[in-house]
């Protein structure tokens, strides 16, 4: 067994510094590195371009970040519950790259799985494909998308054990998986930390081999943007 | 004349046993609430369940279990989670059967626009681009005027777009439209609405062939 511990996010974190390009998991904020967030919001590291389906909202989750603006550029399918995050694109202050989201999906799994770009039928006729590579298969048009490149990657997810092997829950796997892997060094924090064996080597979702660093995190707030609720 | 409700009734006519749908946010959300239930349907949502279920009762709430919207949902027996390449895998690959969704505009070529009004409104596309680009059965559930009273049924887009030649349906609160080669052909028309009130409302070319049935809901 390969041991991937490390004993807190101040470990976990090591080495992140100024204009780093950032893989962040979550949809909304479903699944989003609470902990990890936090940290890089502490540790004040600026210039930052971030890829993530969501921009969090103003005061949660990567919202955080951008109020601090230490985020030059974000990377991201749907970025509408946020106010700050629309001020500052349409000022310029932001620079915003918006991607269809099963193409954000496909270029993160991409640069987890080794493929340099991916051919996808999404926004072929749209200002999304303009600049790059079309080309017909099958009498369907397609856009060329390159993988993405990043230093970080950091996922959350529901268990985890000391060799990095990850379990996801409900809706909160969304992005998480397809980071791990992706980036230079993938951090994973977990709700539950366990020792190796206690979680069923068939349930794995993510081997460890596609994780660097794991840390047991805490004080998840979890935050519902939408609760919707019926009556008994 | 429809009101959203209508809308959403008159589209879930349109979900057929056996089918795998995705719902977006907004009017194409309210059709899970009218389809039969004599019939066996799963409702996907693209950030990661198919066998998604009703809001959940209050109290029972989880924060891991929302839909597209960002709701707090429930999973019926038999649902399944998975990771967004695996669910628009599921998409690109056309393994789900029926798209409802919303637009802004919709031009007789079949063009999409919903995701962006420049200067104003960017929100980004999500899944939406995906979506049209792969579905081969889109149904466009929309008021058929904006707010300022202008067709949203037009000859050519004028928004950016979303996706091109992809929507086969549209379902409005004054009628059902099919996107043919040579425009919107009209199919039915909404409770107490005329052709001629629809001719009045669409800029795109409208093809009326024969008596223009009323919906049945």
């Amino acid at each position: 067994m390969i041991k991937k511990t490390v004993e807190d996010v101040s470990k976990a974190l090591e080495g992140v510094h100024d204009g780093m390009t950032f893989m962040l998991g979550g949809f909304g904020l479903c699944g989003i590195p609470e902990n990890s967030i936090a940290e890089l919001v502490r540790l004040n590291v600026k210039n930052l371009t971030c890829i993530s389906n969501n921009a969090g909202v103003d005061d949660f989750g990567l919202g955080l970040l951008l109020q601090k603006k230490q985020i030059d550029k974000m990377i991201s399918s749907y970025v509408g519950e946020n106010a700050e995050f629309e001020r500052q694109m349409l000022s310029g202050e932001l620079e915003v790259e918006l991607t269809p989201q099963g193409t954000l999906a496909a270029k993160c799994q991409a640069a987890q799985q080794g493929f340099p770009a991916v051919y996808t039928p999404a926004g072929y006729g749209t200002e999304v494909a303009q600049g790059k590579e079309t080309r017909e298969f099958n009498g369907k048009m397609y856009v060329l998308e390159e993988a993405y490149k990043a230093d970080f990657a950091f996922v959350k997810a529901w268990k985890g054990d000391e060799a990095g092997n990850l379990i996801f829950k409900g809706t909160a796997r969304n992005f998480n998986p397809l980071m791990c892997g992706a980036a230079k060094i993938t951090v994973a924090e977990v709700e539950e930390l366990v020792k190796p064996g206690e979680l069923d080597p068939n349930q794995i979702h993510i081997p460890g081999i596609f994780v660097q660093r794991i840390f047991q995190g805490k004080d998840y707030e979890k935050r519902i943007e939408q609760r919707t609720v019926r009556k008994k | 004349m429809l009101d959203k409700e209508g809308i959403a009734r008159r589209i879930a006519k349109e979900v057929k046993d056996g089918y795998y749908v995705n719902l977006g946010i907004g009017i194409p959300t309210l059709v899970a609430n009218f389809v039969r239930d004599d019939i066996q349907v799963e409702f996907q949502s693209e950030n990661g369940i198919l066998g998604m279920g009703p809001f959940p009762i209050e109290g029972e709430e989880d924060a891991d279990l929302i839909n597209a919207g960002k709701q707090t949902i429930t999973a019926l027996p038999g649902a399944s989670f998975f990771d967004s390449a695996m669910s628009f895998g599921m998409i690109r690959g056309q393994h789900v059967d029926l798209t409802i969704l919303g637009a802004m505009e919709v031009a007789e070529n079949g063009d999409i626009a919903n995701w962006k009004i420049p200067g104003k409104m960017v929100k980004g596309m999500g899944g939406a681009m995906d979506l049209v680009a792969s579905a081969e059965n889109i149904i466009v559930a929309m008021m058929h005027t904006n707010r300022a009273g202008e067709s949203k049924l037009l000859k050519r887009c004028t928004l950016p777009l979303t996706g091109v030649g992809c929507v086969t349906r549209i379902v409005t609160n004054l009628a059902v439209l099919e996107v043919t080669d040579k425009g919107f052909k009209l199919l039915e028309r909404a409770p107490g609405v005329s052709v001629e009130d629809i001719k009045n409302a669409t800029e795109g070319t409208l093809i009326v062939e024969g008596e223009i049935p009323e919906m049945q809901l």
